[in-house]
């Protein structure tokens, strides 16, 4: 038993988490016929709670609310990580990152969200404002706008052969690509 | 012209959308939602156990410094593509016996446009909407500002919709 919590509570390799992700859609599609797409949720939000008589949330988002269960699901997840199966190590990361990073004062690698940038007073300061406020505006947009985000174009869309969510994939690529090496940086220097 | 003729569906999440809000089913029991909730649970275990929310394993993923991230991605498709693929060749049902059906997605210029934007949020924040709610379950309370905004950022799209090219 001591051996499996030890397996248990450090990082696990991507050949077990990336095939468990990908039964998520036929887990969901046995349960219910339900198609994997997380970022719907946000517009269930909206539609629930501000549709403001914009046709786009003119629906019945009460016969979606299996998802709400479902990402209610993943932050009770989150939680049960946390509690019960923390490794308390700091996480390994690439040494050209690490050195990268501790120019723009991020030297805590203890948890999973950097919390040298993640955090409440952070938010009040330039960099904190742009990374997560402008930053989750970004998400929740785009993620509409392409009509899905990485569960649902990059793992649905692609597991059922849908070019459109190769091409949305490929942007979503892109994008990350030109922020992480060349806006990002400037953003952390400020 | 009412409002609703002008709009289409071109977002294949939401399969109760037709624009006018009209269509309404009966609701089941709250309680046949649970199962769902379970698997976002085991989901969101996986999700914080495997670093797929950390920030700094995405940063890695987009300076190619690591494999983890693509291992992970890949073979998830994989895992994906072939469940899809037994479900359609033994014309597998859901638990109900109801069919399983699939929608597909047409293009349009939005995937593209969209795409790029969710990109540059997604290397920002260091998470897409999943590993969103998971950090907020690992304690990260902050990220609780992020996700609001991600529903900000929804809400706006909803708005400027018709003005936005597709």
């Amino acid at each position: 038993m001591d051996e499996l919590e030890v397996l248990l509570k450090q990082p696990w390799p991507w050949y077990i988490a990336g095939p468990l992700i990908g039964l998520t859609i036929p887990a969901l599609l046995l349960l219910g016929n339900k198609p994997f797409g997380i970022s719907a949720n946000l517009r269930h939000v909206c539609a629930a709670c501000v549709p403001a008589k914009i046709p786009f949330f003119q629906y019945d988002w009460k016969k979606e609310i299996w998802n709400l269960f479902f990402v209610g699901g993943i932050m009770i997840g989150g939680l049960i990580s946390a509690l019960a199966l923390g490794s308390n190590k700091p996480i390994q990361i690439h040494e050209n990152l690490r050195m990268e990073l501790a120019g723009y004062g991020i030297t805590n690698f203890e948890s999973l969200v950097p919390t040298d940038l993640f955090n409440w007073y952070s938010l009040f300061t330039l960099p904190g404002f742009l990374v997560m406020v402008v930053g989750g505006f970004l998400v929740g947009f785009g993620a509409r706008y392409a009509g899905g985000c990485t569960s649902g174009h990059a793992i649905m869309g692609i597991s059922t052969l849908q070019w459109p969510s190769v091409v949305a994939t490929c942007c979503f690529m892109v994008g990350g690509f030109v922020m992480a090496n060349l806006i990002l940086p400037l953003i952390l220097n400020l | 012209m009412p409002v609703q003729t002008q709009i289409k569906n071109i977002d294949f999440e939401d399969r109760s959308f037709d624009g006018t809000g009209k269509v309404k089913t009966p609701a089941g029991s709250i309680w046949s939602n649970l199962p769902f909730m379970i698997v976002g649970i085991i989901f969101g275990i996986v999700f914080v156990k495997a670093e797929i929310i950390s920030w700094f394993r995405i940063q890695e993923m987009f300076r190619l410094q690591s494999f983890h991230m693509y291992g992970v991605i890949g073979s998830a498709i994989a895992v994906g593509m072939l469940s899809v693929y037994m479900i359609k060749k033994f014309d597998i049902k859901t638990i109900n016996g109801e069919p399983i059906t699939f929608q597909s997605k047409k293009f349009n210029k939005g995937q593209i446009y969209g795409g790029l934007l969710f990109g540059l949020g997604w290397a920002m924040t260091g998470a897409c909407p999943g590993p969103l709610f998971a950090q907020i379950g690992t304690g990260a309370t902050v990220i609780a500002v992020t996700l609001l905004s991600a529903i900000a950022g929804t809400w706006m799209y909803g708005y400027l919709r018709e003005k936005l090219p597709h």
